[in-house]
């Protein structure tokens, strides 16, 4: 699709294929009915059904307020679609632009876009993942699961890892009553996504609710009883717990096994793509027919040296499916940049917690508003002395400021004072576990407002 | 370029001749987003700018962060949450809110609707028959004054004694020692006085007693946060009572003046009455009810559209203006209910969006309703209405209309 | 054909209710839709937001409501018009 011509055929009878019915999936083609797309457009799912909202399920659902099939997703417009789902992709062949099913099925398309999305990471042994009581919350028959199995009653839950699911399914227990044993490798919850002082925050704020928060240490086995029931776990101290229900909260897997000999650069980080979500092959070639969006995406981020960052975050998703959405049917000249400043939320012991930014992208971390024993404020994330994240616990009327700071590449700490900035306000290392991956200071910063003119222009260096 | 080629455009603004139609004025403001006046304060008109400023920890609305401080201050006393920062801000206003939504409280507002519409029914029963009605006496004003007595637990008869207390706090907000006499001033400050005087002496009465009005609840609450000092209460119901009723009747008067500058939209309304609620959005947008928030400081430096404004200075926020940015809106000018994206200033933004905008909404959306389905055939008597003097509650004094003519 | 009649064949689960998803990484914690509409969205703590995204029709009204107020514009309800459910998700 080189010239206006061909793209004006295309767009009127093209045809697009969509691996990935979740939200990017939808959103995406959502998008390309507004963008005048008029050819086919097939959607390929491996869950049966509607796509649904995601975030619900370890939230609304797990309280017993909102059934798990509850949460299909509304549409912002009608799509007049195929619909492929109940049946996963298997493979894509690029020399004939098909994707395969793995019924054996073969669908062709002229411009496919993929958001296959992550799994949950299961037990890794499992026998033991099979014992009754044992779940991971990723699709809604897992929460339903889960749900059934709260509402039960449970003598106590163990959650094994403390991150942002993880530790939203403790507090959920929490307000249910159920006595819940939280399991973390590392030196607290939220750690290897917020860093060290807000870790020890969480930490503080789930045992006020009552977790029996256990860090620093590794779950080995999980025990069942002559049914198949699951009922202690051991852990690489010696010492047990003993529950009925433990979920496994241990991250995601990301979708790409199918992709295996494709040619694409997919591997267990997700996809790689250009900042238009366009698809890298392995070679780091941009192809021309082949989009990626959504969890499964490794896009380069220009305010964070253009490293490849994937994430799991709703709004990610969305924003990715339709900037790839705008570019499948776009020429050279209007095709469109991806550039959001990541922003992400969660729930938890009756908080809210968001982020702007990438928090893992700094090497210091200051509060910068509010009080932390009030569990109200806003904390500041810098790197080599300019802002790149924010947090807010219950703030997050300010946080589209800090937005700002990060995509001007303002001065870390932030020069001016609040009204309400802590008296003893000092930025502290941000001690995330694990190897820095940390370079040099901010080469761009991001203008314009519009998604349709956010662009990349060299940066201004600060001095610290 | 941060001074405005047009230091004048502010004052006509200001002056009363530009009551009823402002928004040339704010265009032409509009092409100087960020203007520095003559005096040092700041003017800002553009929404970007508006809404970045509204977010900027680094905007107070602390009277004590102005290097010059307004006149229309009082010494000594304290001021309601609407002109504190945060932490204080934060605190009293989740205090009041304990009693008036969520999380505390979600389901006062939702609750009022049938007591809403039979307050608004027995208005129009009273007037349904007249040829000729004021919306404004006869209807806006009594409405939501009735509305909130209620809710604050103010007794509904003391409303000529407020009424005029409240007349004078609103006329000094925008006082200009420059151009107005001393005296205009002077009558604030003895209103402003009087008003916290008979609300002191409601409040007397409260402690220890049950009851479900606000005054009461507040007089004897336990909540997380502990109790307000007497001091804060009455601050509080000040600020309440005085927005509870000098907002909305400029919100449904405005409604119905542009209903019936737009008689295609009314009848658009009488035949799907769910049209209301897109209606209301727009009319926030397009004839909101405040139209500046007439100060606020800058608590150190703040960068704004590549302008410094150095700390200390009064920055003057023309919210109306903001709704009306073609950068923004497409079309700004117009009336048009099915608006899609409408993120207005009609409220402000941020942690001080108006406390009470639920129950304003709901007032508004019953009261247009009702209006349009039980007037016959109305039409203004004249257009533009008389205005009332304030440009920043800004809204007609009279609205007269004719019902029932052929 | 009656329009509901035609309603119901392109939208066969109008019966189960509305949708509703609120895009809360936008949702600054204003409360105006748990003002507006209490028995579908509920504010956890001072902040947070819970919300019901498959509401019955009788809370029709108050959700519009509340989707109307909300000042981020972060709650979608689903739009009335025809959408192409996947009926047939299956294996054919």
């Amino acid at each position: 699709m080189t010239s206006a011509d061909n793209l004006q055929a295309f767009k009127r009878d093209g045809r697009i294929v969509v691996v990935g019915a979740s939200l990017a999936g939808l959103r995406a083609a959502e998008a390309l009915r507004d963008e005048g797309f008029t050819g086919s457009l097939t959607m390929i799912g491996d869950e049966p059904g509607e796509p649904y909202d995601r975030p619900p399920l370890s939230k609304q659902v797990l309280t017993g307020w909102v059934p798990a099939d509850g949460t299909t997703l509304p549409r912002r417009r009608d799509i007049d679609a195929e619909w492929l789902l109940g049946v996963p992709a298997d493979g894509l062949d690029l020399a004939t632009n098909h994707v395969r099913l793995a019924d054996g099925r073969e669908v062709p398309f002229d411009r496919v876009l993929i958001s296959t999305g992550v799994r949950a990471r299961p037990w890794f042994v499992e026998s033991e993942a099979a014992l009754d009581g044992v779940f991971v919350v990723r699709t809604r028959e897992h929460a339903e699961r889960l749900r059934r199995a709260l509402a039960a009653g449970p003598s106590r839950v163990l959650v094994i890892g403390a991150g942002f699911t993880g530790s939203e399914i403790a507090s959920i227990c929490r307000e249910r009553d159920i006595p819940v044993t939280v399991a973390e490798l590392a030196p607290a919850p939220l750690v290897g996504a917020l860093g060290a002082m807000i870790g020890e925050i969480a930490t503080d704020m789930q045992r006020a609710h009552g977790v029996d928060l256990r860090c620093g240490v590794k779950v080995t086995r999980l025990e069942g009883d002559a049914q198949g029931h699951f009922r202690r776990a051991h852990f690489d101290d010696g010492s047990t717990v003993d529950a009925d229900v433990a979920v496994v909260s241990l991250g995601g897997i990301r979708n790409t096994e199918w992709l295996r000999g494709s040619g694409l650069a997919a591997g267990v980080r997700g996809i790689a793509c250009d900042t238009g979500c366009r698809a890298l092959d392995l070679n780091d070639l941009i192809t021309d027919d082949v989009f990626v969006a959504g969890d499964v995406a490794r896009c380069p981020n220009p305010v964070y040296e253009y490293r490849l960052i994937s994430l799991e975050h709703r709004a990610n998703a969305v924003e990715q499916a339709e900037v790839a959405a705008h570019n499948m049917v776009s020429g050279q000249a209007d095709r469109r940049p991806h550039l959001s400043i990541p922003v992400f939320w969660s729930i938890q012991f009756g908080v809210n917690i968001k982020s702007v930014g990438v928090p893992t992208f700094a090497d210091e971390v200051v509060v910068t508003q509010g009080s932390v024993s009030d569990r109200r404020f806003v904390a500041a994330y810098g790197y080599q002395g300019r802002v790149t994240a924010a947090v807010s616990f219950n703030n997050a009327k300010w946080l589209d400021h800090y937005r700002q700071l990060i995509e001007r590449a303002a001065p870390f700490p932030p020069p001016c004072p609040t009204p309400d900035q802590p008296v003893d306000m000092k930025p502290v290392p941000v001690d995330f576990p694990g190897p820095a991956l940390l370079a040099q200071g901010a080469t761009v910063v991001v203008t314009g407002h519009d998604p349709g003119e956010r662009r990349v222009t060299a940066a201004q260096q600060h001095h610290r | 370029m941060t001074t405005t080629e047009t230091p004048d455009t502010l004052r006509r603004i200001l002056d009363h001749s530009s009551r009823a139609d402002p928004y040339p004025l704010y265009a032409e403001l509009r092409r100087t987003p960020v203007a520095r006046q003559e005096d040092g304060s700041y003017v800002v008109s553009t929404y970007r700018e508006l809404t970045d400023l509204l977010h900027d920890p680094h905007l107070s609305s602390d009277v004590r962060h102005l290097s010059r401080p307004t006149p229309a201050t009082d010494e000594g006393v304290t001021p309601a949450f609407i002109n504190m920062d945060p932490p204080e801000h934060d605190r009293l206003r989740r205090m009041a809110m304990r009693h008036f939504g969520p999380p505390h409280t979600p389901g006062l507002v939702a609750g009022l609707e049938g007591d809403l519409t039979s307050v608004v029914s027995g208005l129009i029963d009273d007037f349904a028959d007249e040829e000729q009605i004021d919306i404004v006496d006869d209807f806006a004003y009594p409405f939501p004054v009735t509305v909130i007595c209620h809710l604050l637990g103010v007794p509904r008869e003391d409303e000529p004694r407020f009424h005029l207390w409240v007349n004078g706090i609103i006329d000094a907000i925008d006082y200009n020692p420059e151009t107005d006499p001393k005296e205009k001033l002077d009558k604030g400050v003895q209103a402003r006085k009087d008003l916290r005087q008979y609300l002191g002496g409601l409040l007397e009465q409260r402690h220890g007693r049950p009851g479900d009005d606000l005054l009461t609840r507040l007089a004897n609450d336990d909540g997380p946060d502990g109790r307000m000092t007497d001091e804060e209460i009455v601050s509080t119901a000040n600020l309440l009572l005085i927005a509870g009723h000098e907002t909305t009747v400029n919100l449904i008067t405005n409604g119905m003046l542009t209903l019936l500058r737009h008689p295609e939209v009314l009848e658009r309304l009488r035949d799907r009455p769910g049209l209301v609620v897109p209606l209301v959005e727009e009319l926030l947008r397009y004839e909101p009810p405040v139209h500046i928030i007439p100060w606020r400081a800058a608590y150190s430096d703040i960068t704004v559209a590549d302008t410094v404004i150095p700390k200390g200075s009064q920055i003057m926020l023309m919210l109306a203006s903001g709704s009306r940015d073609p950068n923004r809106f497409h079309d700004p000018d117009r009336f048009d209910p099915d608006r899609r994206d409408n993120q207005h200033l009609g409220f402000g933004s941020g942690i001080h969006l108006c406390f009470g905008g639920p129950l304003a909404r709901l007032e508004t959306q019953i009261a247009l309703t009702e209006l349009v389905r039980r007037l016959d055939r109305p039409g203004l008597v004249s257009d533009p209405p008389p205005y009332r003097r304030s440009p920043v509650l800004r809204g007609p004094l009279h609205l007269p209309i004719v019902q029932g003519r052929s | 054909m009656t329009l509901s009649q035609g309603l119901q064949l392109l939208v066969p689960e109008m019966e189960f209710g509305m949708k509703v998803v609120v895009d809360l990484s936008r949702c600054q914690g204003y409360a105006q839709c748990a003002f507006l509409a209490p028995d579908a969205f509920r504010m956890h703590g001072e902040e947070a937001l819970m919300y019901d995204p498959n509401p019955d029709d009788a809370q029709r009204d108050q959700v519009l409501r509340a989707a109307a107020a909300c000042p981020v514009q972060a709650i979608l309800v689903d739009r009335l018009e025809g959408r192409d459910v996947p009926v047939e998700a299956s294996k054919s």
